[in-house]
């Protein structure tokens, strides 16, 4: 009697893997799946795609330019610039007479700008820059992390505020200046994920290959390290927002007539005891909103993506 | 027999006569290891993970390679893949040397020895579909293939080591460690190298897939008339796959045999100890045999024993094989022992007898 | 009165595919001061009839049935109770020392937690306990060792560690978790050794959960095969081993590569190991079986005595000797 399993069993097992599906299931497709079971971050990601149409398209619905001044209205700001439907003013008007709403519009536009902008850099620059780093090792290695150690004990903020005192204040300017500091962490962060991905037996096979060590960083470590980077990203978006906020909130970031999400917040803040503290509420509210959208869009990810859950 | 198993190859046995594809002699790898907390210009300690191996490999021929870890043999392996660079002696690959190769020459070289590694798993990349983990060594050495001839190479070679081609689009973690080990198979296959180093490649697999991952590497290596390096832990699979065994301890040979005559013959106290650790599934024979076991650990590779490496955990010991490296003893047909004492009667033999 | 009596168990994890069913109806039991071994592939449900018996399931698993203990359904203790039990009279030893070993605490301080802890002895007397532990599973010069930390010891001493804390209390069962797997086969033959001298030392039965044929083979006295959550067959070893009358042990017997004999190809078994979300209704070995017929894919086959052996038993509608 012969055990090996006779050519029927054989056929027969092959059968039934040929009758399977043929595509496959990548394991991004399984991140989504687990990521849309997560009412949270579900909830957080409807909120952000709401907030972006506002950013973007709100403008269309508002009855004023954000930079119209009705002269009529300051000074009467807390009796005639309350919120209403009727005046067209739907989130009031701030202390210079002009629409609130298409104000919080452009500030939520410059605000996200300003984060994905910021998580952009870090995205792009810091993952390279780490994985680059960590794959390489050795001198290289030490060399390009002790100058990420040195950008990185330098106060940035100080730099920051410098860098828009000397060059002035713009757009530009802000995310030249969000952009150098935001990929410092990253890098550290694909770094030492880079080191770990390093040691896994398939990036030693392409080096035994012979695959071309740009090649090597660019096929697998980076799709590799993809998911950490944007559980990071999401987070960092939201840390850029708060940094420019409080750069506007000194007075130093955004320039009129352009505004941020921050430099509203500042000027309502500024005006509460005047009675109108709608200034303050509704940019207020987005901020707040933006920033718990991603958070929890943030957190559904890096469950999505956990490698553990492998 | 695995799926691929309806045809049945044409056997030949190994040409001994060739001159040897891959010529080994008194290879030597160390690594730095810092002591914890020291300074960067304190001089860091050496680790002989390899100390003075050598051998020959003929076309066509499987080597088996035993050892515990920490033997060095994974070093060895990947010391003649050249992913690690050696310290010491020289690998002539086809008569040429690979330390002094030119990087166009590297190339080549790695273009004809491949490997197989032990986490069947953990050597495909999570992120590619199995058609593009086949297809890496094809696409980075002749970068020039159509993708028509790459896609119908990596269906044939699927099919030879008994995927369904039509599984190329999945990913690796839709499949289990067997198939993986497959896929793994089929990368290393799809250059036609001539040397296949295959690092532990079944000890992570199930028994009832590993027979047929042992089966479908040795058909396949006869089929190709592959030479190949096979390292595994388990003397009983090593023995199923390889014309002659090396058997290494601390980074070095302690015996070389037909794999015949070193699994029924054995000479070195430790090769003899290695097989008595084998389990037997027969509970009868098992209880029949005497198992002396070897007492004692590896000792650690920073400061090996003086003398013979094995030594320390010796059973035949002698004062005197402290004071210098064994020789080793040539006892013909191939057959090498690095044990001057090896004619003593041994452990197994006394046991034998005892047991009648 | 058996020491642990396992009846109908069932393991269900909740995973985001569905349910998954891990073991589907397990009944065995274990003597006092016996061996007993649980051979099976991965994916057969073997640790997780161990992880159920010890309430240590994943979050997301359930068990039911009986696990009795002493007399005492373990499914249904209060976790105060059931811990006290798990701590005091199982003992589990795990694939990976590591594991249950705190990397950042000397070896003395866990020790001696768990006799503080459960049998109320001084700090000092605690650690004297676990000295003489320690050198009962032969760690050499124990008494300095053992205030050094888990990472300071190598794969087999840890596991000798292991041991030596899984028997700190006197437990009257050990389960032993792949003990052997991550070993080389001179530390495994060492590990094996000393758990058969604890065995004779201590009285204590030991459930060996391996995946190695060959271990089995010269340490328990009876072996149970599982495939697919369910047992395929069970009995004394020897005969087990020697007439096996069910077609998977017989193909995972023949698989196994032996030194002592020349085969020139080894003998497989077709397939993989089975995906437990999608098994067949019948016997779940069915789509890798050579002797598949009728019935198999959908008659789920019962434990029945083998013709012949009464001791043996055997899950299958076409057993090994019919078929010949």
């Amino acid at each position: 009697m012969s055990l090996n399993p006779d050519p029927d069993t054989a056929d027969r097992l092959l059968a039934a893997q040929a009758a399977a599906d043929v595509k496959g299931r990548s394991l991004w497709k399984d991140a989504r799946q687990r990521f849309m079971r997560n009412r949270a971050a579900v909830a957080g990601l409807v909120a952000l795609v709401l907030i972006c149409i506002f950013a973007f398209f709100g403008g269309f619905l508002a009855q004023y330019e954000p930079d119209y001044v009705d002269f009529s209205l300051i000074g009467a700001n807390a009796s005639q610039g309350v919120p209403s439907f009727e005046t067209g003013h739907y989130f009031g008007t701030d202390s210079s007479g002009r629409d609130l709403y298409a104000r919080t519009v452009q500030g939520t536009r410059i605000s996200l700008l300003v984060g994905i902008v910021g998580a952009g850099v870090a995205v792009i620059v810091g993952t390279l820059y780490g994985a680059i780093a960590g794959y390489t090792g050795g001198r290289t290695d030490g060399a390009m992390m002790r100058s990420v150690d040195i950008l990185m004990s330098v106060p940035y903020m100080f730099v920051l505020i410098l860098m828009l005192v000397i060059f002035g204040r713009s757009i530009l300017m802000l995310f030249i200046g969000i952009g150098l500091i935001s990929w410092l962490d990253m890098s550290r962060i694909a770094r030492g994920q880079t080191l770990t991905i390093k040691g896994k037996e398939f990036v030693e096979a392409a080096v035994a290959t012979g695959v071309r060590p740009m090649t090597i960083i660019l096929r697998h470590i980076v799709p590799n390290l993809l998911g950490l980077v944007i559980v990071y990203a999401t987070l960092l978006v939201p840390q850029m927002i708060i940094t420019e906020s409080f750069i506007s909130f000194l007075g130093l970031g955004i320039q009129e007539p352009n505004t941020s999400l921050g430099a509203l917040i500042s000027n309502g803040a500024s005006n509460m005891q005047y009675g109108v503290i709608w200034q303050l509420a509704f940019p207020l509210f987005f901020f707040v909103i933006t920033l718990f959208a991603f958070f929890f869009v943030g957190d559904g990810l890096r469950d999505a993506l956990d490698p553990k859950d492998r | 027999m695995p799926p691929t198993g309806g045809r049945t190859p044409p056997r030949s046995p190994p040409a001994r006569s060739k001159k040897p594809i891959l010529r080994v002699d008194d290879l030597r790898v160390a690594f730095d290891i810092r002591p914890r907390g020291a300074w960067p210009w304190t001089p860091s300690n050496k680790l002989h993970a390899v100390g003075g191996i050598s051998f020959d490999l003929a076309p066509g021929e499987s080597l088996g390679v035993v050892g515990e870890s920490g033997s060095g043999k994974s070093t060895l392996a990947r010391a003649i893949v050249g992913t690690i660079p050696s310290t010491g002696g020289r690998i002539e690959f086809e008569g040429q040397d690979l330390a002094s190769m030119s990087d166009r020459q590297r190339r080549v070289h790695r273009k004809d020895v491949q490997m197989v590694f032990q986490d069947p798993l953990a050597a495909l990349n999570p992120r590619m579909t199995v058609g593009d983990i086949i297809a890496e060594p094809l696409v980075t050495h002749e970068p020039k293939t159509p993708r028509k001839e790459v896609r119908r190479r990596v269906a044939e070679l699927m099919e030879r080591v008994g995927l369904l081609p039509n599984l190329v689009n999945r990913y690796p973690h839709e499949f289990s460690g067997g198939q993986c080990q497959r896929i793994g198979i089929a990368r290393a296959l799809i250059l036609k190298p001539k040397l296949l180093i295959c690092d532990e490649p079944v000890s992570a697999l199930d028994v009832s897939v590993q027979a047929q991952v042992v089966n479908l590497l040795k058909e396949l290596q006869r089929d190709m008339g592959l030479a190949m390096i096979f390292i595994a832990h388990d003397l009983s699979v090593v023995k199923h796959v390889s014309d002659r065994i090396v058997v290494m301890y601390l980074g070095r040979v302690m015996e070389v045999a037909k794999s015949k005559a070193l699994t029924t013959n054995p000479e070195h106290p430790y090769t003899q100890a290695l097989i008595a650790s084998v389990p037997i599934p027969d509970p009868v024979l098992e209880r029949q045999r005497q198992r002396p076991v070897l007492g004692g650990e590896l000792p650690s590779p920073l400061s090996p024993p003086s003398g013979c490496v094995f030594r320390t955990r010796c059973p035949k010991a002698h004062p005197d094989c402290a004071e210098r490296p064994p020789r080793m003893v040539d006892l013909g047909d191939g057959h090498r022992v690095a044990c001057p004492y090896h004619q003593e009667p041994s452990v197994l033999d006394a046991a034998r007898q005892m047991a009648g | 009165m058996a020491l642990l009596d396992i009846e109908d168990l069932r393991v269900t994890f909740t995973t985001g595919d569905g349910e998954v069913n891990a073991v589907n109806g397990v009944n065995f039991s274990i003597e006092e001061g016996e061996t007993l071994a649980i051979v099976g592939e991965s994916g057969s449900g073997k640790s997780q009839t161990a992880f159920a018996a010890m309430g240590l399931l994943a979050r997301n698993g359930r068990a039911t049935g009986q696990i009795r203990y002493d007399g005492r359904n373990l499914l249904e203790l209060k976790q105060k109770e059931l811990n006290r039990v798990r701590s005091e009279e199982i003992g589990m030893i795990f694939q990976d020392p590591m594991t249950s070993l705190n990397p950042y605490m000397r070896i003395s301080e866990q020790m001696a937690e768990v006799l503080t802890l459960h049998k109320g002895l001084s700090k000092k007397a605690a650690i004297d306990e676990a000295t003489k532990m320690l050198d009962a599973v032969k760690i050499p010069d124990a008494k300095n060792r053992i205030t050094m930390f888990p990472h300071e010891f190598s794969g087999g001493m840890r596991q000798r560690i292991m041991i030596a804390m899984a028997l700190l209390c006197q437990p009257r069962l050990l389960i032993a978790d792949e003990p052997t797997t991550a070993l080389d086969v001179t530390v495994q033959a060492q590990i094996m050794e000393l758990m058969a001298e604890i065995r004779q030392e201590f009285g204590t039965a030991i459930i060996l959960i391996t995946h190695d044929l060959g271990i089995v083979a010269d340490t328990c006295e009876r072996t149970l095969v599982m495939y697919g959550g369910q047992i395929m067959e069970k009995g004394p070893t020897e005969q087990l081993f020697e007439r096996p009358t069910h077609p998977y042990t017989l193909g995972l017997l023949r698989a196994v590569p032996r030194i002592d004999r020349d085969d020139e190809t080894l003998s497989t078994i077709a397939g993989e190991p089975p995906d437990m979300s999608s098994l067949p209704k019948g016997c779940p070995f069915t789509p890798r079986c050579s002797f598949a017929h009728g019935p198999c894919p959908t008659v789920r086959p019962e434990l029945v005595p083998a013709d012949g052996f009464p001791a043996l038993r055997r899950a299958c509608h076409a057993p090994v000797a019919e078929v010949k």
